[in-house]
């Protein structure tokens, strides 16, 4: 390792590094009512976008996206004169690019909800950081069909875009520095730091 | 980019292997087996390959004749999207008489990153293992292991067992609770000694059923749990699955067994045998079959029969153990290097 890198050596690449440590917490940015309020934001959003579409697919990319694709598709299934769309899960793990370089395990297996050709999808993740997770998210897509459109929901955008991928639908828009974490649940969004233990 | 990668852990750049059953801890083999249901699914997609093991090399060397195995490897490979070369005996320098060594190292030379490896003698793997940088992966050495014959078997198990699904349901070690008979010729069998590791690791109880001369001389060394007996018909309404072994028809001249014909009448799995065995008993057969010596042709298509799992099981379990050595990155926590 090069003592002249601009960056620290030890610094991942990746959306979610497994690093160990105590997450001291700097602050909540957004309440549960909060995230509850982003669902059906972006819900509304999502359906006046496909207005009248048919083969909605929202899927959520395993593990972090699971929960929040849950929800979207119940509250645009809860959204008047709309058809429920089918909901799925994508783990990318084996399409990622940073195989070999830290340890990659997939998660949730992946459950896809009939053919995607033709179909609009939802791809839904909670934090955009790189891209990376998103771009062997598009790459996995391709083993299932041709969708006839794919479109990006994030709850949280924490920026530092390592490739060339916009959301379509976003929570909120929270600048972070790189030496911090974010961290979402149902519960709520909240920023801070990882000390090594 | 100008970034610098991290570098894995410790144990990087320092390869692992799969050459025996003993090389896995439990949390390994549950793993494992945890990471095949993915494989599954990918196996079951339009378009089953995926890109994780890009630019890797898989090398098939093998010093004996195989097709299912060879032809499991290669596939479960190249849908990781390895590259794979074939070595087999019989059309190469070995003819010629160069040693297994030479040949090693120069394949070793040609830069691959596993070799899968068949022989007919106990302990090639570990020694293969010594000439090269690559990860080994044993897919026979003699009588000694077959260690990914035991995984799937494992497997299906697993995911075609009804208790099995409920200890995985309930967080215990898939196997705890079933038991399992192998019967047959144990003495001669590789498959039998993976499979008694394997299934008392995951918690089963393993019965040997066989003849005394198709018995290894001591069963001491292959688990506290074991039993061993001779009576097929006084086990058979206890058990949860009957392993069959293949009869190795070629031993017949060893004079084991009197006649085939006697060996099928004590212990060959016939319609009335598995017609005592528990309502969702499986059975299994690690392939390839003598129908109407070791088991009953009826036997083999009921549907109760799982015989065609395990082979469909082996491309996603494989992938699955070459995805863990060659591409997750995350050390095998079990076995002390030998």
């Amino acid at each position: 390792m090069s003592a002249a890198s601009p960056r620290p050596p030890t610094e991942p690449s990746t959306a979610r590094p497994l690093r160990g440590g105590v997450f001291h917490v700097r602050a909540q940015v957004l309440s549960a009512d909060d995230i509850r309020r982003a669902v059906t934001r972006i819900a509304h959003e999502i359906v006046e976008r496909n207005r009248g579409d048919e083969h909605l697919a929202v899927i959520g990319l395993a593990n972090g996206g699971t929960w929040l694709a849950e929800a979207l598709a119940r509250a645009i299934a809860g959204i008047e004169g709309h058809r429920p769309p089918a909901a799925g899960v994508l783990d990318v793990s084996l399409h990622r690019d940073d195989i070999g370089l830290r340890p990659v395990l997939p998660g949730s297996i992946t459950t896809i909800p009939g053919s995607l050709d033709g179909r609009v999808v939802v791809l839904v993740d909670d934090v955009l950081y790189t891209g990376r997770t998103v771009r062997a998210a598009l790459d996995a897509l391709n083993d299932y069909g041709r969708p006839r459109a794919v479109q990006l929901a994030v709850l949280v955008d924490r920026g530092h875009r390592e490739l060339p991928i916009r959301p379509d639908y976003v929570g909120k828009n929270l600048p972070t520095g790189v030496d911090e974490e974010v961290r979402v649940s149902p519960g709520g969004v909240e920023i801070g730091t990882v000390v090594s233990s | 980019m100008t970034e610098q990668l991290e570098l894995l852990g410790p144990t990087a750049g320092q390869a692992q292997h799969l050459r025996s059953i003993e090389e896995l801890s439990v949390e390994d083999l549950v793993d494992v087996l945890d990471l095949t249901d993915h494989m599954v699914e990918v196996c079951r997609r339009p378009v089953p390959k995926v890109p994780a093991l890009r630019g890797r090399t898989v090398l098939s060397l093998f010093f004996e004749d195989s097709t299912r195995t060879r032809l499991s490897f290669e596939t479960a490979a190249k849908r990781l999207s390895a590259d794979t070369m074939t070595f087999s005996a019989s059309s190469s320098s070995v003819n010629k008489g160069e040693s297994l060594r030479d040949t090693v190292e120069t394949l070793d030379a040609m830069g691959i990153d596993a070799a899968v490896v068949r022989h007919r003698s106990s302990g090639v793997p570990w020694q293969v293992s010594r000439w090269t940088s690559a990860s080994i992966i044993n897919a026979g050495d003699g009588w000694h292991q077959h260690p990914t014959q035991a995984l799937l078997d494992a497997y299906t198990i697993r995911t075609e067992h009804p208790a099995a699904r409920s200890a995985v349901a309930e967080g215990r070690r898939p196997l705890e609770g079933l038991h399992i008979g192998i019967l047959g010729d144990v003495k001669h069998s590789r498959v039998a000694r993976s499979n008694v590791q394997a299934f008392q690791a995951l918690g089963a109880t393993v019965t040997l059923i066989a003849p005394r001369t198709l018995l290894p001389p001591s069963v001491a060394g292959w688990g506290s749990q074991l039993t061993v007996t001779t009576d097929l018909d006084e086990v058979l309404p206890k058990l949860d699955v009957a392993y069959v072994l293949r009869m190795q028809l070629e031993r017949q001249e060893q004079a084991l067994v009197p006649t085939l014909r006697e060996y099928t009448a004590r212990f060959g799995l016939t319609p009335e045998r598995a017609h005592r065995m528990p309502g969702d008993a499986l059975v299994m057969h690690p392939g390839p079959m003598n129908r109407g010596v070791e088991i009953a042709p009826e036997v083999a298509d009921r549907p109760n029969s799982v015989i065609t799992h395990q082979v469909a099981n082996g491309v996603a379990l494989r992938m699955a153990v070459l995805y863990r050595l060659l591409g997750s990155g995350v050390p095998l926590t079990g076995g002390s290097d030998v």
